[in-house]
């Protein structure tokens, strides 16, 4: 048994904000009461003292790449789901673009099973939509599903043939599960490296406008439209994106968005020939990034998703326009986003809410603090000063454009399935 | 500024590198402007050699095909006295797959005093410049920047019109991924020139206007005509043709538009400069009439490229040769 006592308690699901104590017992919670009323059922359990500290539903994170099978040299199961822990994440949903594409339940197993052997925290893999995330023929989706996928996604290659993302959104309605798309129009991408503005016509880099992502996400929503199959926008960056969302969301349209901390903390503004700096979105206008925040603040925005990408410094040390894209972001997801608390743009509940209920809804699932829920908890502290050193991460790779970053606020202890698998 | 006596950010420029002309303060442009002039002057003796960097090692790390600024920075270390370690593109052992920074890492081993680099990234001199102790020079990356360019650019207008101050010029062409355009523009409105961007309009976006020193006026047009008016210098671009296939503009079409004709220079100022970094397409974006005309400066361009390369590798070995030894000791320290 294991006593969570005496923390702030946030629990979005219920809009709850109260001093409680939480005994769990096995993988479950099975007492949530005001501190010191459990001490009784509590005896002979295991304390955690959480006073000063804020205790809430366990984070999942939406979004990630753990690059195994096929990346070892960047990031493993292993090392990647252990900075995920480091970060306060409870559940990662790896994307499939490992080598070979996760397209098959084989292959969904082995993760799963991988997962299971390593991993501290729990593992929900995404399959392919398509097979080899080829955009031509539907991967095995169902039995990919008996296996343990939570969604698909072609991530990193968006579905550019309409008509096989219609039969993906067909087919992934009546099993159930959310269809994630990575929104890019290939024509306007054109081998660009950063978002076109006055920063990349400066750096003389190619640079590709909002409209590449807007432009399919409209797509998108109309195909959603079409099949009334859940859609999930990745790592939604331009304000035009998120203003058909909203626009979606109004007439009824089951369709969500995440963002990443990234793309709500830093402007294409901050890209300079660093690689650290380069991911696919693009860091993207000021004034985009403003629109992002009023999305997290005002609920058009339904998850915060790091977009973990960890490449070894072997492949990103090189020309800025020859670099993979994407950045570390396991670790530093918690601290960007107090960021925002702390400047009074979104409040703590709805921070909570974007790394809980909110991506569960996402999934199709509950994520609140309640006798009999799973014993997933994140506790995390809104003050404590800390430094991120990208070196000293739990993740193999160090591709972090916040290394040396000053924070205000850390996770303090991961807690899954009853256990304390973390603590800072 | 009297003869001799170097502003400070001059003396700290001298042991940093040359990566692009947008951080340099007029002054300091001015400074290197003023230590080509003995330069210019050496090309025209007919013993061209000096001794000053003998000892001395550039090396020349092509990485994008280049036949005239690489001669001409190699010619430039020659006539210094300096010997040179040449790698190009063709025979790199990029090839074979290595990476940027294995390679330089590899002519840095060999110590030279300097790396002069070309490359078809932007930012790669940059770059380099994180992982290497010794100066790096820029001599073109990418869309970016094209600093000696710009230079010798600045030194054929000044010696021509006697002065950079308050120019209207027209830059003609593919502006968009020009290094030439940038450096020029950063350079020279630095001395508060006026510019006009003319050229089709999938090659004229609206954030060039943003280059160079704030508060600069730059418009953009895509008449010439209307670009050349009043124009004191105009500086044409080479046309890259595997542009051309980008937008799918067809060259004749740009031919008809943008060439720059006897017929349409007569709109710019009597007696306006046209310069072109070269290699320049006879027939395409300048008419031979044009190129061999008297506001034609193509020639001294090329010439003054040498006095200024020359003036770019004294500052950053000659002068670093003066400084303490443990200054110079960054090798050992690596």
């Amino acid at each position: 048994m294991l006593l969570i006592s005496n923390g702030r308690v946030l629990n979005p699901a219920s809009g709850s904000d109260a001093q409680r104590d939480i005994l769990l017992d096995g993988d479950r919670i099975v007492g949530l009461a005001p501190h010191g009323q459990l001490a009784d059922q509590a005896r002979g359990a295991e304390i955690f003292d959480a006073k000063g500290l804020i205790v809430a539903p366990g984070f999942i994170d939406l979004h990630c790449h753990l690059r195994e099978p096929g990346g070892e040299s960047s990031e493993t199961i292993e090392t990647g789901t252990r900075a995920a822990a480091h970060g306060g994440f409870t559940a990662v949903c790896p994307m499939p673009n490992t080598r070979p594409v996760n397209d098959n339940a084989s292959l969904t197993r082995s993760i799963v099973e991988r997962a299971a052997a390593v991993s501290p925290v729990r593992v929900w893999p995404i399959g392919a939509a398509s097979i080899g995330s080829k955009g031509e023929a539907l991967a095995e989706i169902a039995a990919m599903k008996q296996a343990g996928i939570v969604a698909v996604s072609d991530d990193g290659h968006p579905i550019a043939n309409a008509k096989l993302l219609r039969s993906v959104m067909d087919y992934c309605r009546e099993l159930g599960l959310p269809v994630i798309d990575h929104c890019e129009d290939s024509s306007l991408f054109a081998g660009a490296v950063m978002r076109e503005g006055k920063q990349s016509v400066r750096l003389g880099l190619r640079g590709m406008p909002a409209a590449t992502e807007s432009l399919c996400v409209a797509r998108d929503v109309q195909v959603g439209e079409l099949t009334r199959c859940r859609l999930h926008i990745a790592h939604l960056s331009a304000r035009a994106s998120l203003d058909l969302v909203r626009a979606a969301k109004a007439r009824g349209l089951p369709v969500t968005c995440e963002v990443t901390p990234h793309h709500f903390t830093l402007i294409d503004e901050d890209v300079e020939y660093d690689s650290r700096y380069k991911m696919n979105p693009p860091l993207a206008s000021r004034e985009d990034r403003e629109a992002l925040i009023a999305g997290l603040a005002d609920g058009a925005v339904d998850a915060i998703a790091t977009d973990h990408a960890p490449h070894e410094p072997a492949l990103k040390d090189v020309e800025f326009d020859k670099a993979p894209f994407g950045i570390t972001g396991f670790e530093t997801a918690i601290g960007l986003g107090l960021e925002l608390v702390h400047a009074g743009k979104i409040s703590l509940m709805r921070m909570v809410e974007l790394f809980t209920s909110g991506p569960a809804r996402v999934l199709g699932i509950e994520r609140r603090i309640a006798e009999n829920e799973p014993g997933d908890l994140t506790i995390f502290s809104t003050e404590h000063k800390w430094t991120f050193r990208a070196e000293e991460s739990a993740s193999k790779s160090r591709n972090s454009p916040f290394d040396g970053r000053e924070f205000r606020g850390a996770p303090m202890a991961t807690v899954v399935a009853g256990r304390i698998v973390y603590q800072r | 500024m009297a003869p001799g006596e170097f502003p400070r950010t001059v003396v700290s420029f001298r042991f940093g590198h040359m990566l692009g002309i947008e951080p340099l303060s007029a002054e300091e442009i001015v400074f290197l402007l003023d230590q080509s002039k003995p330069f210019q002057e050496i090309q025209r003796h007919p013993l061209k050699k000096l001794a000053t960097l003998r000892g001395k090692t550039v090396a020349l790390a092509f990485f994008e095909p280049s036949t005239r600024t690489r001669i001409s920075f190699a010619t430039a270390a020659s006539r210094l006295g300096a010997d040179q370690m040449n790698l190009q593109a063709e025979s790199s052992s990029l090839k074979k797959g290595e990476s940027l920074l294995d390679t330089v890492r590899t002519l840095d081993a060999m110590r030279p005093d300097c790396i002069v680099i070309r490359h078809s990234s932007s930012g790669a001199p940059e770059f380099v410049t994180k992982y290497l102790p010794l100066p790096v020079i820029n001599a073109g990356d990418g869309t970016h920047e094209h600093p000696s360019q710009a230079l010798l650019d600045a030194l054929t207008i000044r010696d021509r019109l006697g002065a950079l101050e308050g120019l209207n010029v027209t830059i003609l062409g593919d502006i968009l991924h020009s290094r030439v355009a940038r450096s020029n523009i950063h350079l020279l409105s630095k001395f508060g020139c006026r510019f006009t961007l003319c050229g089709p309009a999938m090659w004229l976006p609206r954030e060039l206007e943003c280059l160079g020193r704030a508060g600069t006026s730059i418009r953009r047009v895509t008449r010439i005509a209307e670009a050349l008016e009043g124009a004191d210098v105009v500086l044409t671009l080479r046309v890259q043709q595997e542009r051309l296939h980008e937008p799918s503009l067809s060259i004749d079409e740009y031919v008809l538009q943008y060439q720059l004709t006897p017929e349409r220079l007569r709109i710019a100022k009597p007696g306006a400069l046209v310069l072109h970094p070269g290699p320049m397409i006879r027939g395409l974006e300048i008419d031979p009439a044009v190129a061999d005309g008297p506001q034609s400066c193509v020639l001294e361009q090329v010439t003054n490229g040498l006095a200024v390369r020359m003036a770019l590798l004294f500052l950053m070995i000659g002068a670093a040769a003066d400084t303490p030894p443990e200054k110079e000791s960054s090798h050992a320290a690596d």
